[in-house]
């Protein structure tokens, strides 16, 4: 599966192109994304081309601690970015940092088990990286919706407290929706995948000059284990994060 | 006494809700009466531990609220809201998932009749009910557990005189058929006077009289 491209910066500027008929769109239309855009593109430059470097880095040191080390500080920065999405939930930094780390660890730790990768940092960092970017945003939408649907229901959940239900048992509708939400979106393009769109990895694949059918397993690969990685998160964050709702004696927290 | 609180406050964002309120409410039909934002339903949520207080304490039957299970409390001390919250599905289903929880023996019937609605409505789903029909379904629910106290806060707020009179007449004929205490929270003296043997008044958070209703109600 080993290909290699090159790219140079002229090819990236000129895609800048695009980018300028983004914004002259949002400025048509006022729909007020100039500004964004702007800053969306110069922070995924800068983003980008420092993990860039760092990448090339772990690549040249090839050992699994800065592997680990890089992988541990994606897991705090993603739950930090949910927990912005996450505003209603109280207390749900812990909830989506065990959720990511957990989803992180069995993925990456079942996908080497069971012989798909080798656990060296060619593939250990780009494959963690999609698992746990994968694994924020399907934790982060199902801790909004649990926030959402909390605050929205808190007549219907102490009605049924009022009957001796416990939290779990009052809650448990709306969990679970939490967590179908968070699913969802990964879910559908899982089924859409070849038809509507192609996915990121075998675009890239491809573009590099791969195999087309190396390509579609790799991604395969790559969507089954990203299917495992967002029901993780989505379940210990939502698992988690609703019981910070209620009290130790079953009462729905001010 | 059925329920004796003593020194009772509790603050609630920043702003106190009850102040140093102590008063104590005997077996049999209470009404609790005051203005808006006296404390009714936060004193009513307190006797059944959906809120429980910052200071001082409440007891049922002599024992401390604070010692006992939330879980067995709430079903032998049942709430039911002053807005109808039914779960999803059909009246039958919400009477069926309460007994469940009491671990009572189930009999729809039976707890649809002593509510007022007819035995077809088992099979209605509650997003089809009128409020009436929803406050009453609230009712059914809460017998299936087979209280020993029903807490109602403000039972008929939300309905027309009609189906106001029809409900106190349901909860009459319930006091009469199965015996049990009713605190019932009502800003309507009233309702009080008609459903009330026993009256707490309420004002800003504190109890100003309580009494039997020939002398609070006089």
């Amino acid at each position: 599966m080993s290909t290699s491209i090159h790219v140079s910066a002229g090819q990236v500027a000129a895609t800048l192109a695009l980018v300028a008929l983004a914004a002259a769109v949002s400025f048509w239309r006022k729909a007020d994304l100039e500004r964004d855009i702007g800053i969306a593109t110069i922070r995924s430059f800068v983003q980008l081309t420092a993990i860039g470097y760092v990448i090339k880095l772990i690549f040249e040191a090839d050992t699994l601690w800065l592997v680990f080390a890089l992988l541990t500080v994606m897991v705090l920065f993603g739950a930090l970015t949910a927990r912005g999405r996450a505003k209603k939930v109280p207390g749900a930094f812990w909830p989506l940092l065990i959720a990511l780390a957990a989803a992180g660890t069995t993925t990456l730790g079942l996908v080497v088990a069971l012989g798909v990768f080798e656990a060296t940092p060619r593939y250990l960092v780009p494959v963690g990286g999609m698992v746990i970017g994968n694994a924020m945003t399907a934790s982060a939408v199902a801790l909004n919706r649990l926030g959402d649907e909390m605050a929205d229901s808190r007549n219907r959940i102490e009605a049924t407290l009022a009957l001796g239900a416990t939290g779990q048992e009052a809650a448990l509708p709306i969990v679970r929706r939490a967590l179908r939400s968070g699913m969802i979106t990964l879910v559908d393009s899982t089924k859409t995948t070849g038809l509507i769109f192609f996915p990121g990895t075998m675009v890239g694949m491809l573009l590099a000059g791969a195999n087309p059918t190396d390509a579609v397993r790799l991604q395969l690969i790559l969507l089954y284990t990203l299917l495992g990685s967002v029901a993780i998160a989505g379940l210990v964050a939502t698992t988690l994060a609703y019981r910070n709702f209620f009290t130790p004696a079953q009462q729905l927290r001010e | 006494m059925l329920f004796e609180l003593r020194d009772v406050s509790l603050d609630r964002g920043g702003r106190r809700v009850l102040d140093s309120i102590s008063v104590a409410i005997p077996s049999g039909p209470t009404a609790i009466v005051g203005p808006s934002g006296a404390g009714k339903s936060t004193l009513l949520r307190l006797l059944n531990r959906l809120a429980d207080p910052d200071v001082g304490t409440v007891s049922y039957r002599g024992r401390a609220l604070a010692a006992c299970d939330p879980l067995a409390l709430r079903c032998e001390v049942s709430l039911v809201p002053q807005l109808p919250a039914l779960l999803e599905g059909t009246v039958g289903s919400n009477v069926a998932y309460a007994a469940q929880l009491a671990g009572k023996e189930l009999d729809i019937e039976r707890c649809l009749r002593l509510a007022g609605l007819p035995a077809d409505f088992a099979e209605r789903d509650v997003s089809q009910l009128s409020v009436g029909e929803q406050q009453r379904a609230m009712l059914a629910r809460a017998l299936a557990q087979q209280p020993e106290v029903l807490l109602l806060d403000e039972p008929t707020s939300a309905l027309d005189h009609a189906a106001r009179d029809a409900v106190e007449a349901t909860l009459a004929e319930l006091r009469r058929e199965l015996e049990i205490s009713v605190v019932l929270v009502s800003h309507d003296l009233e309702q009080a006077r008609r459903l009330g043997e026993w009256v707490v008044r309420m004002k800003e958070g504190g109890v100003t009289e309580a009494g039997p209703l020939s002398e609070v109600l006089a």
